[in-house]
């Protein structure tokens, strides 16, 4: 028994991946990452050992073109409530939504942004966060609450 | 769970077609980059929706039901490479071929046929049916075995239908019992049945 088909991944981890992107690098850019993503992912693929958390995997490819995205673009993380009057794209994703809760889930520092999404937007286990931000477990809990935080902060 | 985590998990405002288009582009370039070692799809038939797959090099798998999905993509990854993504657009000449077939407007398949899953003496006997045994004509166990030059070896060459990568196109469906009883079929004999009427071979 090797690698399962990649068609088996895709099935099982597209939906979680393209809802992290698009919450990650907004709905404009989502479909490009989610590419660039998977097409890394597909080459690499071979290789991959056959006990390998696969969806820890894949989610730290995303985390990697997320940041990619974000260089590319010439945008970099700003104070929350900065972006809404700013005139350019100066965040991923706060200027591609108009709900508020995703505005501010844009403005988070980045890792805390992917720890908070990874969690909650992609169901992912705690193990598997910490493999894909490349940090302990204890590390990637402490992210994720961070941000939640800093989310309800902001609500007030 | 808080309102801000019940919301997050509610996922992001996008459009339902989103992931759809973001799968379809990737499934573009993938093949574009030549990454797509086996491509794979669902054909609708008169005789229920069947599974294709192919390689660059030809048609590799057809499985005669939907059913088996899961065990059909496991076998193309362990048998060929991991790299097997559904891709229609591929199989655009035999699913063609396949509907002209089931319409009745077709006698033969003109696709190249991949044969890597086949081997040794079966291969050999299902290269020989394939070769030998055109639309509408049957042949039994027995005079399969005869044509391979093994005339004792009928229950091997069961075996070798039974394994058949390819049915359908590998016509294992016009092999019959010594005396005209059916036999057995992968997809059922009723399937078996219905190719065989289709093909004229058999009276009603």
């Amino acid at each position: 028994m090797g690698l399962p088909a990649f068609q088996t991944v895709l099935d099982e981890h597209g939906p979680a991946l393209h809802r992290y992107l698009v919450g990650a690098v907004g709905i404009h850019d989502a479909n490009d990452c989610f590419q660039e993503t998977m097409i890394a992912a597909l080459r690499a693929y071979p290789t991959l050992p056959h006990d390998d958390n696969i969806g820890g995997w894949l989610f730290t490819i995303a985390h990697r073109k997320v940041i990619d995205a974000a260089r590319a673009n010439g945008r970099r993380p700003v104070p929350v409530g900065v972006m809404a009057d700013s005139a350019g794209p100066v965040h991923d994703a706060p200027a591609l939504f108009d709900d508020d809760l995703w505005s501010r889930v844009g403005g988070l520092p980045s890792k805390q942004r992917s720890a908070v999404l990874l969690r909650f937007v992609a169901d992912r286990p705690y193990c598997e966060i910490a493999v894909a931000l490349e940090c302990s477990e204890a590390a990637a809990r402490q992210n994720v609450r961070a941000g939640l935080q800093r989310l309800r902060e902001d609500v007030k | 769970m808080t309102k801000i985590e019940t919301q997050l998990s509610a996922g992001p405002p996008t459009e339902a077609t989103a992931l759809e288009e973001a799968m379809a582009a990737f499934r573009r370039r993938a093949d574009r980059e030549g990454l797509v070692e086996v491509a794979w799809t669902e054909l609708d038939t008169p005789v229920g929706p069947m599974l294709l797959a192919t390689t660059d090099e030809g048609l590799v798998r057809v499985a005669l039901s939907r059913a088996e999905v899961d065990l059909f993509l496991e076998d193309l990854a362990d048998n060929i490479s991991p790299r097997v993504v559904e891709h229609p657009k591929r199989l655009d000449t035999v699913r063609k071929q396949f509907d002209q077939y089931f319409a009745g407007r077709r006698t033969s398949f003109d696709v190249p046929v991949d044969w890597r899953l086949s081997h040794g003496f079966r291969r050999e006997v299902l290269e020989t049916l394939y070769t030998q045994v055109p639309f509408g004509h049957v042949v039994s166990y027995k005079e399969l075995a005869d044509r391979v030059g093994h005339p004792r070896a009928s229950r091997a060459v069961g075996t070798a239908m039974a394994t058949n990568p390819v049915p359908i196109v590998v016509p294992c469906h016009r092999v019959l019992r010594t005396g005209g009883a059916l036999g057995g079929y992968g997809g059922g004999l009723d399937m078996k049945l219905h190719l065989l009427r289709l093909e004229g071979a058999l009276l009603s």
